[in-house]
């Protein structure tokens, strides 16, 4: 994976509870999306969610910052639990960061303006501030170059790279990954993961879901393999992997695996 | 078995100029214009049919006569100097009447108060048009209505600053209501207020200080307004009050608000659904009897009224186009940032979905300059058919037929033009997407 060891000094899971899920429902219409969620995030956790399309894995991680919004049960984030109140919401989402498949990044703006935009206007940072700390981070995923152009002039590995940035801008304190390779060429691939695994160097609380095995074997402390809205098995990777107990997590890891 | 040879280039060729008949001017004439028999013989018929065209237009134009005081006289110029069955163009009326076409019938010892107020609205729309000019010349655009008003209409100077400070009240409810009543309740607390200022504090105050510091321009009546000041007046004000509430509609129309969306959808679709003309009638004949029998409400200002609640519905439609082209994505990231949704309509949505509006509002736009014309329906004198008809009503001029209307419509066309260069430069200007 990353051609340097990776440091786990400050891979420290914590007593302290980021992220509650108590038997969550979510339906599409009729259709019935996840079935019965029970999941305690603690701080420091990198967990990978992983699991067949349509499973629900990226509806899962989309309700946590309410981008879908659950029917029953209770999602509580940072100890604010998501309900229709609006305060309650954006606060949960100035606090947690997300990364897309699509990168969406605002085309009309900079990258500088890219990751100040969300600092300025909803922490209220000074502009020169926040621009300071974003070059700090756009220097850590190493695009520093690259801050005064246009999102359409760079790579799909560059985008990605800016748009973690622009979350991490916000200090957030749980990062969703969802699905941030898998719009990317193989070569592109690879400088987004080390980004990632530097991150959770930090001790980032992180969930992602990706079907990049590899990167959950060096980084995650959980895998959680999701099938039909349901959390079927979870486990720390070297178990999941080696010693996978549902023969529909056997087939899955057959599959994705097998050549 | 092989069925080719092996090769190895041992010599690199350098490049050659392309063969005589296959580069320049000969090789765009032979694909544009004779790429075929059937193009060829099209192009012969076209260009002959231009020069047939020319042939009538151009020596009109050289006939064309500039000093003359009728167009009798005009006539007698051209059979003088080019023999009696030469035709001819009579600018001379242009010459005469220029000022109609200009001012309508406003006092002609006052033009210099439209003459400022157009300098002063090119100041105005400088910052507007143009991004890169310092934003700290905004607030001379936002006062140059209530200055442009005066000087154009004239009266007590204090009638449009009270009405300006209501636009400050209003702000200043809205600026405390927001945060504890939400923006649309917030706006709408502080409309009320506005509202409540001009019908109640507006004359008492206004005359008020009228008598303490008597401080005025003549009075000008709206009927004395006309051609292209009245146009343009009409135009500016309809265009600016359009696009805000363009936007607004189409916001309301995509609301989860059942309320908001259907008042937005009603509204578009009955302003749609009704020619400008049943709205200028009902803009001249019908509101007066809706509102008190005292109040008299200015027929040109019911007009603009009108105007722009119908460029805003079709605005709105445009503007929804656009707000459909963009990602969900989009939305998403917004969302996911923690910005509420008016920072995200107006940081991420609105600057996207209008740059890819662009077109449509502008064509909007000059459409709806180019209807100005039609108030000529509710009595008043646009440049095309009202100052035409008063100008052909002289017996000097009695018959000229062809010169009002080329002159009224290549004004028309310089200024529609510019908007339609200016949209395209805009356009390149915002292009940062690089696809």
């Amino acid at each position: 994976m990353a051609e340097h060891a990776i440091d786990r000094s400050k891979m420290k899971v914590s007593d302290e509870v980021a992220i509650q899920i108590t038997n969550m429902n979510k339906w599409y219409g009729q259709f019935h999306v996840l079935r019965d969620v029970n999941m305690t995030v603690q701080k420091g956790e990198r967990i990978v969610i992983c699991g067949p399309s349509g499973s629900g894995k990226s509806t899962l991680i989309r309700c946590i910052n309410r981008l879908e919004e659950h029917q029953a049960g209770q999602i509580v984030v940072d100890g604010t639990e998501l309900t229709n109140d609006l305060k309650n919401i954006d606060k949960v989402r100035s606090e947690v960061g997300m990364v897309f498949q699509h990168f969406n990044l605002f085309p009309h703006l900079t990258i500088l303006e890219n990751c100040t935009l969300a600092p300025i206007w909803v922490r209220k940072i000074p502009k020169r501030e926040a621009e300071e700390t974003a070059m700090h981070f756009l220097s850590k995923v190493k695009i520093p170059d690259q801050a005064h152009k246009y999102p359409g002039q760079l790579s799909g590995g560059q985008q990605q790279r800016v748009a973690i940035a622009r979350s991490l801008c916000m200090k957030p304190r749980i990062m969703l990954f969802d699905e941030p390779t898998s719009a990317l060429d193989p070569e592109m691939i690879k400088e987004v993961l080390d980004t990632m695994i530097s991150l959770a160097e930090e001790g980032m609380t992180m969930l992602c879901v990706t079907h990049e095995m590899g990167f959950a074997q060096a980084v995650a402390n959980r895998v959680v393999f999701m099938d039909k809205g349901q959390i079927v098995e979870q486990n720390e990777p070297r178990e999941f992997f080696n010693n996978p107990q549902s023969d529909r997590t056997k087939l899955f890891l057959s599959q994705i695996l097998g050549h | 078995m092989t069925n080719f040879t092996p090769f190895v280039r041992s010599e690199m060729i350098d490049p050659r100029e392309p063969p005589s008949g296959q580069q320049g001017l000969v090789r765009w004439a032979r694909e544009n214009l004779f790429s075929s028999p059937a193009n060829s013989v099209l192009t012969v018929l076209g260009g002959l049919a231009i020069l047939w065209l020319l042939m009538g237009i151009v020596p009109w134009l050289m006939h064309s006569v500039w000093n003359a005081a009728s167009l009798s006289e005009c006539n007698a110029i051209i059979a003088q100097t080019w023999g009696p069955d030469a035709t001819g163009a009579c600018w001379a009326m242009v010459r005469e009447r220029w000022h109609q076409y200009t001012y309508g019938f406003y006092p002609m010892d006052q033009y210099w108060r439209p003459n400022l107020a157009f300098v002063l609205m090119l100041v105005a729309l400088a910052p507007v048009l143009f991004l890169s000019l310092p934003r700290k010349m905004m607030l001379f655009s936002l006062s140059f209505p209530f200055i442009a008003y005066w000087l154009l209409w004239g009266g007590t100077i204090w009638a449009p600053i009270v009405v300006a400070l209501g636009f400050g009240v209003m702000a200043l409810v809205f600026r405390f209501a927001s945060p504890k009543l939400g923006v649309p309740v917030g706006a709408g607390v502080g409309l009320l207020a506005a509202a409540a200022w001009w019908l109640l504090v507006q004359t008492p105050l206004s005359t008020a200080l009228h008598s303490a510091i008597p401080l005025g321009l003549r009075e000008v009546d709206s009927d004395q307004f006309g051609g292209f000041l009245l146009s343009i007046v009409i135009g500016i004000t309809a265009i600016s009050a359009s696009l805000p509430l363009g936007i607004l509609l189409a916001l309301g129309r995509q609301s989860d608000m059942l309320l908001v969306k259907s008042l937005s959808v009603g509204f578009i679709e009955f302003i749609r659904g009704v020619p400008l003309i049943t709205l200028l009638f009902t803009a001249s004949l019908l509101l007066q009897y809706f509102l008190p029998p005292e109040t008299n409400f200015d027929i040109i200002l019911r007009v603009i009224i009108l105007v722009t609640l119908f460029a805003a519905a079709y605005i709105a439609e445009v503007i929804r186009g656009g707000l459909a082209a963009l990602p969900r994505g989009q939305y998403e990231a917004a969302d996911a940032l923690g910005l509420d949704y008016w920072q995200a309509q107006r940081l991420i949505i609105m600057p996207q979905a209008l740059k890819i509006s662009i077109p449509g509002i502008v064509s909007s736009f000059i459409g709806l300059f180019k209807d100005t014309t039609l108030v000529a329906f509710v009595g008043l004198m646009d440049p095309l058919k009202g100052i035409t008809a008063v100008v052909r009503a002289d017996i000097n001029w009695k018959g000229i037929y062809w010169e009002p209307y080329i002159f009224a419509g290549a004004i028309f066309f310089l200024i529609c033009f510019g908007m339609s260069r200016y949209s395209m430069w805009l356009e390149r200007k915002l292009k940062t997407d690089h696809r």
